[in-house]
């Protein structure tokens, strides 16, 4: 579980989260909210990425403000642009990068790595520099190197925003089969329909806070600038 | 070197890659010695044959070849101007073999093999307390990342042709502060993915000032 305690957080003397206290324990959990709400400062918080400038973040018990390694081999992050994310010149070896901290040997990395590679339709890329994939294909390297190192928690911020409608169907079924906790912080409301919570962010503030159904119509009236029924 | 491995079962691409890294730091420092073009030829000579050896395909040579010739071109004309039919025959022979070898090493060694070969060689600084995976990542890195920001240069090129902005330079301000931001997107992602970039103490905080004090000043907001 990801717990937030009296979060707040600021760039320089602009304060982007307000107060936030939350308990994340679902399985499936959707952010959503204008831009420069604060959505991808707190995906960001959970992982460890940035610190809370107030307050205190922890997962599964292990502050990430103390205990960063442990937290971020609990957490995985898929980031918007796969191109950012990518580390190594070729697909198998960005695979196997994921791999480095558990210091397995290289034969069960080569066996784990064309586990992954097959699982995601890769397996002919193996040895393809990585900048020549399409976008789909970048985002679904992106996605297996983060899970081949089987994190508990997954965090998406965007991941679809720069794929085409083809390609974010992959994306999101992918999403939805995996046994992790899922968190997911997304303009694409149709992504969220079978979560089981969505947090709407307004100016730093977490302003509904429910099921798919009500959390979305609250966003849409939101975003509409209609009065609010959460 | 960018156009990194070409998958093949060659002699060459199964030697091993210290030893492929070995040959090319004793032909490089050989070539630097010798002063007689014949013998330089008779090594080039020698370089081609291991091309051929390793079956590398011609489309795929071409290019380097292209960009090597119009180099050595340049530096042997300038050669002409200061030294003897000689020198410019010996510093242009010199070169073609030096960028040949490293091309052949990079065209036949997987990254990754390199890379582990390079950890191997420097490891006995790490008594010294030196972060010797920090050079190998750099170098994987390095091999990553030049051709996203040369396409990140052609589309600055592209949007501002389109704007009718034909001077040769001015990408370069807009490319700089692209590839500064996404610098900030590659720590981060080292981060979440567990590369340490920062020293930690034994209670798990950070030893010194580290990027996050950059971090905290990007806008992540969205």
């Amino acid at each position: 579980m990801i717990r937030l305690d009296h979060v707040s957080h600021r760039y320089g003397a602009r304060d982007v989260l307000h107060d936030l206290n939350l308990d994340l324990s679902e399985h499936r959990i959707g952010v959503v909210g204008s831009n420069g709400c604060g959505k991808s400062t707190l995906a960001r918080l959970c992982n460890g990425l940035i610190l809370p400038s107030s307050g205190a973040v922890s997962v599964e018990g292990h502050d990430t403000a103390k205990d960063s390694s442990a937290v971020r081999s609990l957490v995985g992050f898929v980031f918007q642009d796969p191109d950012l994310q990518i580390i190594m010149p070729t697909v198998g070896e960005d695979l196997a990068f994921s791999l480095r901290p558990h210091r397995l040997p290289k034969a069960e990395v080569a066996k784990r790595v064309d586990q992954w590679l097959h699982a995601y339709g890769l397996q002919s890329h193996r040895d393809h520099p990585a900048h020549l994939l399409s976008g789909g294909q970048k985002q679904l390297l992106a996605i297996a190197a983060v899970l081949i190192a089987e994190p508990q928690v997954v965090i998406f911020d965007e991941p679809t925003t720069l794929l085409d409608l083809a390609n974010k169907r992959r994306i999101m079924d992918i999403v939805l089969r995996l046994d992790q906790q899922v968190i997911v912080v997304t303009h694409d409301l149709e992504f969220l329909t079978d979560f089981d919570r969505v947090i709407v962010l307004d100016q730093g503030r977490v302003v509904c806070d429910d099921r798919p159904q009500p959390a979305l119509a609250h966003y849409r009236r939101l975003a509409l600038g209609e009065p609010p029924v959460c | 070197m960018l156009s990194l491995y070409i998958l093949g079962d060659s002699p060459i691409h199964r030697c091993p890659a210290w030893l492929k890294l070995l040959a090319l730091a004793l032909i490089g420092s050989v070539v630097m010695i010798i002063d007689s073009w014949p013998t330089l030829t008779a090594v080039l000579v020698l370089i081609i044959g291991a091309y051929v050896l390793a079956r590398v395909p011609w489309h795929a040579c071409w290019p380097m070849l292209r960009a090597m010739i119009i180099f050595v071109a340049i530096i042997a004309a300038c050669q002409w101007l200061f030294g003897s039919a000689a020198t410019v025959a010996v510093v242009s022979i010199r070169l073609t073999c030096v960028i040949m070898a490293a091309n052949l090493v990079t065209w036949t060694t997987k990254v990754s093999d390199l890379v582990a070969s390079i950890d191997v060689a420097v490891s006995p600084l790490t008594r010294l307390g030196v972060r010797t995976d920090r050079f190998s990542l750099a170098i994987a890195l390095a091999l990553r990342f030049i051709p996203v920001i040369a396409e990140q240069g052609r589309r600055i090129r592209e949007a501002q042709a389109a704007r009718g902005v034909r001077a040769p330079l001015t990408y370069l301000a807009p490319l700089i502060i692209k590839t500064v931001r996404m610098a900030d997107g590659v720590g981060d992602a080292l981060e979440s993915r567990g590369a340490d970039l920062r020293p930690v103490t034994t209670a798990g905080t950070p030893a010194c000032p580290s990027r996050r004090a950059f971090v905290d000043t990007a806008d992540h907001s969205g």
